[in-house]
């Protein structure tokens, strides 16, 4: 790969911009405040349009090419949600303009709000995290305060399943508590004798994924949360994997307790290359009064002439802002836009497409590649990145090669639970030639693994750069310009 | 892959060898293989520490993946590897040897008793390689 970094395209004196004369008078910084040696990159505008453009080329993104990264639900982002995120009222809001002057945009929080609560099944919501994990800090923080409140202080213990995402465990303990792992049974459920020892009087909750890491229902859901509420637990919901659920289930009326939901996942917007993401949480009635603050209320209602007057309100027993602001604006507004244009009917489709498609991979791959757990799957499913009669071919390998069919691969070595796993979420925006593409290419690389497996071991070879180092780049980081 | 037939094993893929009253515990040669390449590992108890079994003793990272390393026997620290968080690569060349993380006196050997021998561990890693 040729591209310069902007440190090297520097030239001295070389300006993008050319400020105009101050309206106010100049005054100096106090001294032990100021530096004279700051060695930015000197570039005009040419210059970083052309390398940013060219690095985004070089680059694999949704729009071009497929991208079956389990659990990560890469849709497609249509691009009427980027109309209306341009909308001047909502692109030139500021968040310390006076409410008065931003309704349009408090009236759209407060329905992507609304929205949410529908399609979970929860009594209210915080849109303020800034992605999936912030959510999960965001929601056992809640869940802590709420037994902080009624005085249990002493429940310190979070069960968290091996089949769960990896952001979980690190979400609780950042959030203080003691994390304990649940093994899976050999259905891919949660070990329900495992679970039931651990249900005592210390117990805070359950992080529970649902659909799990491989893709599976939890079939003894009704029993998971009854243990865990008798013990007096509470029980959290990785929204990640809503994308299967929407339209046919809500998580709050199978008994979670909080959950976040993500925007950049679910609700089509920009995942990968920054996002930004946005992990909305929202949770049942009796943990409303704990919600970060401010969230957005109507402060005096409408009548047929005047529309309501929104504002923002504190909740009673608020664990206090996560976020800067109000979370990540522009984001509600294309998730809201994805909402309005599907609807209730709309937004069932997609979930039942999601599911038809990893079902439909997952018949057409399961005698190429081994899938451990032999049932219907969700919106992914998990294979073993393994050929027979190649021995020496590993998980890793095969993705490397499927960047040379112009593919991104699927997630690679999660869940450790299963050998070699190879995590492949089609999402419902595929068509079925593209699956069928996908299924052609995987087949080709079998073949070539037990005929050539060296290309599989040096691959990718029609990539900009071949096989990283990751050794290398994992122990010697290199993080500034000299 | 090697299961020397000395020590004793435990479900989470630690080994344990016993040379008098003192334990030296690492990770298999199973377990490094699974990892891959190794490029981190903390230690997380000093000379001196009681440690009890399945005490978290060590983190271990590799490109793939963490793992914790939990102590297969109770007892008193006596000596920590301090060679090996510089050369993590160790775990995966010499895992039964350069690569051991914990030494401990004892403080219950009947724990022992609990554990598996090399015949035992080669059959779980064997049972979930299917």
């Amino acid at each position: 790969m040729s591209e310069p970094l902007l440190n090297e395209l520097s030239q001295v004196g070389r300006q993008g911009v050319r400020y105009p004369a101050p309206d106010v008078p100049l005054a100096d910084l106090p001294d032990g405040l100021t530096r004279h040696d700051l060695p930015l990159p000197e570039v005009s505008e040419i210059d970083v349009v052309r390398h940013f453009t060219r690095l985004s080329q070089l680059n694999h993104s949704i729009d071009t090419g497929f991208y079956p990264l389990g659990s990560c639900t890469m849709k497609y982002n249509p691009k009427i949600n980027e109309e209306t995120a341009r909308l001047p009222g909502f692109l030139w809001v500021h968040p310390l303009q006076p409410v008065e002057t931003v309704q349009g945009s408090l009236a759209l929080m407060y329905h992507l709000q609304e929205s949410i609560k529908e399609i979970g099944g929860f009594a209210a919501v915080t849109l303020q995290p800034a992605a999936g994990a912030h959510g999960e800090l965001t929601g056992v923080l809640i869940m802590r305060a709420y037994h902080a409140a009624n005085g249990h202080t002493e429940r310190k213990k979070i069960l968290i399943p091996d089949s769960a995402h990896g952001t979980n465990p690190a979400s609780s303990a950042m959030a203080g508590l003691q994390v304990v792992q649940l093994p899976s049974d050999a259905r891919g459920n949660i070990d329900l004798a495992a679970l039931e020892a651990e249900c005592d009087d210390t117990l805070l909750g359950l992080m529970l994924t649902n659909p799990n890491t491989l893709g599976l229902f939890d079939e003894h859901l009704e029993d998971i949360v009854r243990l865990v509420h008798d013990a007096g637990g509470l029980m959290y919901g990785d929204g990640a994997n809503m994308n299967a659920l929407l339209g046919i289930a809500r998580p709050g009326d199978l008994g979670i307790d909080v959950m976040h939901f993500n925007l950049h996942k679910t609700f089509s917007t920009p995942h990968g290359g920054g996002g930004p993401g946005s992990g909305p949480v929202a949770v049942s009635a009796a943990l409303a009064d704990f919600l970060p603050a401010p969230i957005v209320d109507i402060i005096e209602p409408g009548d047929e002439e005047l529309p309501p007057l929104y504002g923002f309100v504190t909740p009673k027993h608020s664990i206090g802002r996560v976020k800067a602001f109000h979370g990540h604006f522009g984001i509600f507004v294309r998730a809201y836009t994805y909402i309005l244009m599907h609807g209730a009917e709309g937004l069932r489709q997609v979930a039942e497409n999601a599911v038809l498609n990893a079902n439909y991979l997952m018949a057409k791959l399961k005698g190429t590649y081994p899938v451990p757990y032999e049932r219907p799957c969700m919106h992914e499913f998990v294979a073993e990145g393994q050929v027979e009669g190649a021995p020496d071919v590993r998980a890793l390998d095969i993705a490397k090669r499927l960047l040379d069919y112009g593919i991104h691969p699927p997630t690679n070595y999660f869940p450790l639970i299963v050998h070699e796993a190879l995590m492949i979420e089609p999402t419902e925006t595929e068509s079925k030639q593209m699956l069928d593409g996908f299924v052609v290419a995987l087949e080709q690389i079998a073949a070539e693994a037990r005929t050539n497996p060296e290309v599989l071991h040096t691959a990718p070879h029609n990539t900009p750069v071949g096989r990283l180092d990751e050794v290398k780049a994992a122990k010697e980081l290199i993080l500034t310009w000299e | 892959m090697k299961v020397p037939s000395d020590l004793k094993y435990t479900k989470n893929d630690e080994w344990v060898k016993v040379e008098g009253d003192v334990a030296i515990v690492g990770i298999t040669d199973y377990a490094q293989e699974q990892l891959s390449d190794v490029v981190f590992v903390e230690i997380l108890l000093s000379a001196g520490d009681e440690a009890s079994q399945g005490e978290s003793c060590a983190t271990v990272e590799s490109v793939k993946a963490a793992a914790d390393v939990y102590l297969p026997v109770s007892g008193t620290v006596t000596e920590t590897n301090e060679d090996l968080p510089d050369n993590p690569e160790m775990v995966n060349s010499d895992p039964y040897g350069e690569a051991w993380m914990v030494k401990l006196t004892l403080s219950d050997p009947a724990e022992l008793d609990g554990l598996m021998d090399a015949a035992a561990y080669e059959a779980y890693c064997q049972e979930r390689e299917h």
